[in-house]
């Protein structure tokens, strides 16, 4: 068992002949991923590698295809469309890996997509593994290995630190997700622990959130009121300065700073384990197997 | 990208938000003349990107032409959290009879934009909405119906009894929000929102803050960004499109991804030293990103040494080694320098290290310890 993906996953890639993604197409194809169709509006009836048929629309490509998972590589500005086409088409869930989709764009996407009843992974964001089944997005393969160990994260190379360092320790992985830092994403920290939480497969989990926010509090709420599995936290940022501020606003709408140590104190509240720096997790784990 | 005040309400007046007139000068000359076409008490406004300006001493009334010109010398020499004040908005003094606050801002857990508006407004605004919350209402919206007329008038009745003023606040509130939406904004604020003893609505202070990531399809407001008033090696690093923020320690770091960076130097602390920067050279880097990043860093006189952190991702480290061989060929380093990398083609890039005189570490751990033991001369743990 896993989270979201499997060996199951069929996927999509949206942009797939463009640079990014038919560099990681090919990535996700080496890892056995089954990536079943492409999309690039002009390109269809052509062949990715060879193989991997491309369609003009996600529509064409899931019905000729079945694809129930969709993976996006286009350029920001044509990132929501990407991603309420997919939604639109009936895959169920899509990952948009885009960096720099502007946040007014999100506000629509966000609820056409919860419309549809897809779920949304990002925008910028990593994707996920579950390893030994399934790649979706750009998460190093090599570095993970399968086991009890869920991982979710709201960044890229934070994650794959960790991952490393879990899995040189021998603490393989169930599923690896980056949610992304985005102000606006499709997927909280609170949907993947409550995923965690269900699939027997995973024992133990691991946290890495960031400064700003309040995300990471209220997964810490979410993870005294609703968790029988063991979490383990990590705030990075502990040392950064006070951000630039956002005029009055930001801080009035949160009514909060968003600190690490706010942050920490919440983990703490809330019976978790807390690490100070990303090595701390392979004990915090080891002793919550 | 933080745009100046006298910006901010050019694109207000033209969305029709009842604004007084107002004229930039970069002068003390310009500003007594501003004042003196304008006549009687002006207010003279120091445009800088920063809060505090009033509590700063960068916002004065002057009753006089003379006065203007007297006050806009100083304004115009200062740093407000250093950054420093280069034009200055001269807008006669308005006669105020209230002061209410409205603002509409991205809100990460309703994923909306949300309007945020109070009739205790004015420069404590943020201890309103810590000692009284319930002087502020807080109003998301639909963005597929943007804002409704009523919605409007709720909030309008929120901040005025008088149902003129209700209607002409209701007006300026939903012209706001299409000014938000037109310009990609992540803020957009009016602090005060007055009303006069004539009991017109007027806006007396305009901000606002544009998404970065609409910058791309909206160069109308890409044009207004004002380089001279950013700190300039955050303009530089912009430029080499790196995040570049100055800290004041000494251990320099260059990491690839935010996440990452910050937790490096918070392990540059853990390990007892300071960090001299967060520096992300982001995804797909390459060689001359490097060689932008060590100048960044090299030209901060504090910095003791260096340390690269890089997990090959999306990141190849070859491009990075590559990076690092060039950039010190160029300027050869006065200080000690630790690198690590792990990741996309880490064997070429530690075999083009070491042909070229470097070492390079694979943990974290082991890096970070290195770099904060040379930077203090090994007095650290």
């Amino acid at each position: 068992m896993s989270i979201f993906i499997d060996s199951g996953t069929t996927l999509l890639v949206q942009g797939i002949t463009g640079r990014d993604g038919s560099f990681h197409a090919k990535q996700m194809l080496e890892y056995g991923t089954r990536v079943v169709a492409g999309v690039t509006p002009g390109k269809g009836g052509q062949r990715f590698e060879g193989n991997v048929p491309i369609f003009d629309t996600v529509a064409d490509a899931v019905e000729k295809t079945g694809a129930n998972t969709s993976v996006i590589y286009v350029p920001p500005p044509f990132a929501a469309d990407a991603m309420m086409e997919a939604a639109s088409a009936g895959i169920r869930l899509v990952v948009c890996i885009t960096e720099g989709v502007p946040v007014l764009d999100m506000t629509r996407v966000y609820p056409y997509v919860k419309e549809k009843g897809a779920r949304l992974i990002g925008p910028n964001c990593p994707g996920l593994i579950t390893p030994g089944e399934s790649k979706v997005g750009i998460i190093p393969g090599r570095i993970c290995t399968p086991g009890p160990v869920g991982v979710v994260s709201r960044s890229g190379t934070l994650t794959y630190e960790i991952v490393y360092q879990l899995t040189r320790a021998g603490l393989g992985q169930s599923t690896c997700v980056g949610i992304g830092g985005d102000p606006i994403n499709g997927t909280s920290f609170i949907d993947c622990l409550d995923a965690f939480e269900k699939d027997p497969k995973t024992k133990v989990v691991c946290m890495m959130g960031e400064i700003g926010g309040t995300d990471e509090q209220e997964a810490a709420e979410f993870v005294r009121d609703h968790m029988t599995k063991r979490v383990v936290g990590f705030i990075a940022g502990q040392t950064a300065p006070p951000g630039r501020r956002m005029g009055h606003a930001g801080a009035i709408i949160s009514g909060s700073a968003g600190t690490a140590a706010e942050k920490i104190q919440a983990f703490k509240d809330a019976g978790m384990g807390v690490a100070q720096r990303p090595k701390d997790f392979i004990d915090l784990v080891k002793e919550r197997m | 990208m933080n745009i100046h005040e006298y910006q901010a309400k050019e694109i207000f007046r033209s969305v029709g938000i009842p604004i007084p007139p107002g004229e930039v000068a970069s002068t003390a000359e310009e500003a007594e003349q501003i004042a003196r076409k304008f006549g009687g008490t002006v207010v003279v406004k120091a445009q800088v990107h920063s809060g505090g300006r009033g509590k700063a001493g960068g916002v004065k009334l002057a009753k006089t032409p003379a006065e203007a010109r007297e006050i806009a010398s100083k304004i115009l020499g200062m740093r407000i959290k250093d950054l420093p004040v280069l034009k200055v908005l001269v807008t006669p003094a308005a006669d105020i009879a209230t002061e209410a606050y409205a603002g509409i801002i991205v809100d990460r857990a309703s994923k909306r934009a949300v309007f945020m508006v109070s009739p205790a407004g004015g420069i404590d605004i943020e201890e309103v909405a810590a000692s009284t919350p319930d002087k502020i209402m807080k109003l998301p919206v639909d963005p597929r119906y943007g804002v409704q007329p009523f919605e409007a008038m709720r909030m309008g009745f929120f901040l005025y009894d008088d149902v003129k003023q209700a209607r002409a606040a209701a007006k300026i509130l939903t012209q706001l929000y299409q000014a938000f939406q037109e310009s990609g904004a992540s803020l957009a604020e009016i602090n005060p929102l007055v009303t006069t003893p004539a009991g017109e609505v007027v806006a007396l202070d305009a901000k606002m803050v544009v998404d970065d990531n609409e910058l791309g399809r909206r160069a109308e407001i890409d044009a207004l960004r004002d380089e001279s008033a950013e700190a300039p090696s955050e303009v530089d690093a912009r430029k080499a499109n790196l995040t570049f923020i100055k800290l004041d320690g000494n251990v320099g770091c260059i990491v690839n991804g935010a996440g990452l960076a910050m937790a490096t130097m918070d392990l540059v602390k853990y390990y007892g030293g300071e960090p001299a920067n967060f520096l992300d050279i982001g995804g797909s880097s390459n060689p001359e990103k490097v060689v932008h990043a060590l100048r960044i860093i090299t030209s901060d006189p504090n910095v003791k040494a260096i340390l690269f952190n890089i997990f090959g991702g999306i990141t190849r480290t070859d491009d990075v080694a590559n990076g690092i061989v060039t950039a010190t060929r160029q300027n050869p380093l006065r200080v000690p320098i630790v690198i690590r990398l792990t990741g996309t083609n880490e064997e070429i890039a530690v075999k083009i290290l070491e042909e070229n005189g470097f070492t390079a570490l694979t943990d974290m751990d082991e890096a970070v310890q290195k770099a904060v033991q040379l930077a203090t001369g090994g007095k650290a743990a």
